[in-house]
């Protein structure tokens, strides 16, 4: 492949001690490139979404080492894991997942705030300009309650965007949504996969969402089929 | 930029659950507020009652006091060792109330460091004369200036002034009860007889009223010289003298130097008035254990919607970890909304605390000790307005503490999961 590694696991093992011991994940190692729109299927309860916790840094409770950017980021504090996922990983969730009360300008605003590397006039600006690429820069102002649930999965895809990540990770972000707005959702991911040349990690249960992206990696019982 | 985010996100939390959170607020407001009121009017009135006594005590008393030699002749005499000496029935010798040099002495004891003033004062036994009837009385020669300045005879002179005593020769302030059995009044001439047959007449400037009515009964002032005069003493006769000190603590150390410097009994304050500081202490006890009991009341409050609201919060917590906030800056959200609730509830509660208690302060409250006291006494001291705000904070940062780092320890991967 030649290209740089963004995020890469080396046999991860995770175990859920309740309700009864049980590994979730056995000795998994993955690599994404940069520039990979990467999807990962697999039936429910096999593991995908743990790993993507795994993948993201929330969860910290498990074996073996993650790399980000040919970083080990394993064994980190949490405040700097917390500001790891600021700076380089955004996330798209199955349930939108938006500040209800706030606009939907400070919700995809707040990140970049956090990050606080750009002053909050440049950040309106940026944020505006994304969510007028994703077709929703006229309900800026609304609050993120007030909006449907096509347009808050876009919000959320716009939210992941602020900081321009080195990757994004989605938890069948397609999942909650019909048809049109999947597709109206899939092609936003392809499209910035193809012209921007961002990293995607999508987890899916949707056969022809897998379909379109560069690599599926399908999941059963804890372990990667080849 | 950073600090302002989480200002931010908090004040956003405050304005879209604004009933709650001034519900909470409202905990916080009456908590301070009856705190305050009631801080102000118990000190006022402690104050009050304290003032009573303490104001007319003075800190240190000089006197003679009439007793057996403490040291017998027979005790200089050395014991066998077998055997001790023992006197029976042993009496006073006669001993004059005079005061030894006292304007020398007085005016050694005012250099004192310590010492903020020092009174002379005669007192005397005396009848009251109005025809036919003899009044049994106690006179009081005073420095008129120094004895209405630390220790504000005026405050219990009604009606008349203590300023015409200081002016005329012949003027006296009789007790309130003497004037009424004599049936005389401002202007009225009174008869005065000494023990010793020597007769004054003085003319009645103003009566005296402590609101004891043994006191009241008997007692009456008048000026040095006059007091002097009527016992036939020279100007430098003194039977008391009264110190005042910058230091109250002062009292008992200096007291027991001042009996062995000068061989001259002396009463401190502490000795004199015991109860009085019980009385206060248990006062004061007792109204911070009720305020600060309103206080954690509120405080239970704050922690109670604080909970509520982090329960309801779960997604937006686990959205700001997602999106890269850390704990510590969750946590801070939280307690930022917490102590912002608590500032609010707080300074409208020290504000309705000074409504109430000038209200109070208002009302007619009137008592026969204090004739110059017509309304409620309230002290008004800022340290308790401090002392409120404080608390306040204080109680609500611990309220929001705990809820706040429940918000900082809660794991985002659970609430993902669950859905």
């Amino acid at each position: 492949m030649g290209r740089k590694s963004v995020i890469r696991a080396e046999s991860i093992n995770k175990f859920f001690q309740q309700p009864v011991p049980f590994q979730v994940l056995k000795n998994i190692s993955l690599d994404v490139a940069s520039g990979e729109f990467v999807s990962v299927m697999g039936k429910s309860g096999c593991g995908k979404s743990t790993l993507l916790y795994i993948l993201s840094t929330m969860d910290t409770d498990y074996t073996g080492k993650l790399y980000l950017n040919d970083q080990l980021i394993t064994g980190l504090q949490a405040e700097q894991l917390a500001a790891i996922r600021n700076e380089h990983i955004g996330f798209v969730f199955q349930f939108h997942f938006l500040l209800p009360e706030f606009s939907v300008l400070d919700n995809v605003s707040l990140p970049a705030k956090k990050l606080g590397r750009k002053n909050s006039e440049v950040i309106r600006e940026d944020a505006l300009e994304i969510l007028r690429m994703l077709d929703i820069g006229h309900i800026a102002e609304k609050k993120a309650y007030r909006i449907s649930g096509g347009e808050k999965q876009r919000v959320a895809i716009a939210r992941s965007l602020i900081n321009s990540p080195s990757i994004i990770m989605g938890d069948e972000p397609t999942g909650n949504l019909d048809s049109k707005n999947s597709a109206n959702v899939l092609s936003i991911f392809r499209n910035l996969a193809t012209t921007e040349g961002l990293t995607l990690l999508i987890v899916t249960h949707d056969k022809d969402f897998a379909r379109q992206t560069d690599r599926t990696i399908t999941m059963e019982d804890g372990i990667i089929l080849p | 930029m950073y600090k302002k985010l989480l200002w931010f996100i908090a004040g956003m939390h405050i304005i879209t659950r604004l009933k709650q959170s001034i519900v909470a607020g409202l905990g916080v407001t009456f908590g301070i507020a009856t705190f305050i009121t009631l801080i102000s009017f118990m000190t006022g009135l402690n104050g009050l009652l304290d003032g009573l006594t303490l104001d007319r005590t003075p800190h240190i008393h000089l006197y003679n006091e009439t007793g057996p030699t403490k040291v017998q002749p027979l005790d200089l005499v050395a014991g066998t060792p077998t055997d001790w000496h023992l006197i029976r029935s042993v009496k006073p010798k006669p001993q004059q109330s005079r005061i030894h040099a006292a304007p020398t002495l007085i005016k050694a004891i005012s250099t004192f460091p310590e010492v903020a003033a020092v009174a002379p004062q005669v007192s005397t036994q005396a009848f009251y004369t109005a025809g036919a009837i003899d009044l049994n009385g106690l006179i009081a020669g005073i420095d008129v200036e120094q004895e209405e300045r630390w220790y504000k005879l005026g405050d219990y002179v009604s009606p008349g002034s203590i300023v015409a005593l200081s002016q005329n020769d012949n003027a006296i302030i009789v007790g309130a009860g003497v004037a009424k059995k004599l049936s005389v009044g401002i202007g009225n001439k009174i008869q005065l007889v000494s023990p010793r047959g020597n007769s004054l007449s003085l003319k009645i400037v103003g009566t005296y009223q402590s609101g004891l009515a043994e006191v009241d009964d008997v007692q009456s002032y008048v000026n040095l010289k006059t007091a002097q005069r009527l016992i036939g003493e020279p100007d430098s006769y003194i039977t008391d003298i009264n110190i005042k000190l910058h230091d109250l603590e002062q009292a008992f150390p200096l007291a027991q130097r001042l009996e062995r410097l000068y061989d001259i009994k002396a009463v401190d304050i502490g000795t004199a008035n015991a109860q009085f500081d019980t009385g206060t202490s248990i006062r004061n006890i007792i109204t911070y254990a009720v305020s600060i009991t309103l206080l954690i009341v509120a405080g239970f409050g704050i922690y109670n919607i604080l909970n509520m609201f982090i329960q309801e919060k779960m997604n937006d917590i686990a959205i700001l970890k997602a999106t890269g906030f850390s704990g510590a800056d969750v946590m801070k959200i939280f307690i930022i909304q917490a102590m912002t609730i608590g500032l609010a509830g707080g300074t409208v509660g020290l504000l309705l605390g000074w409504i109430f208690s000038y209200t109070i302060s208002r009302i007619p409250f009137e008592i026969e000790a204090l004739p110059t006291v017509t309304t409620y006494p309230i002290n008004f001291n800022l340290t308790y307005y401090f002392i409120g705000i404080a608390f306040a904070l204080i109680a609500t940062f611990f309220a929001g503490y705990l809820p706040a780092s429940r918000a900082r320890k809660m794991d985002p991967v659970d609430v993902l999961r669950r859905q």
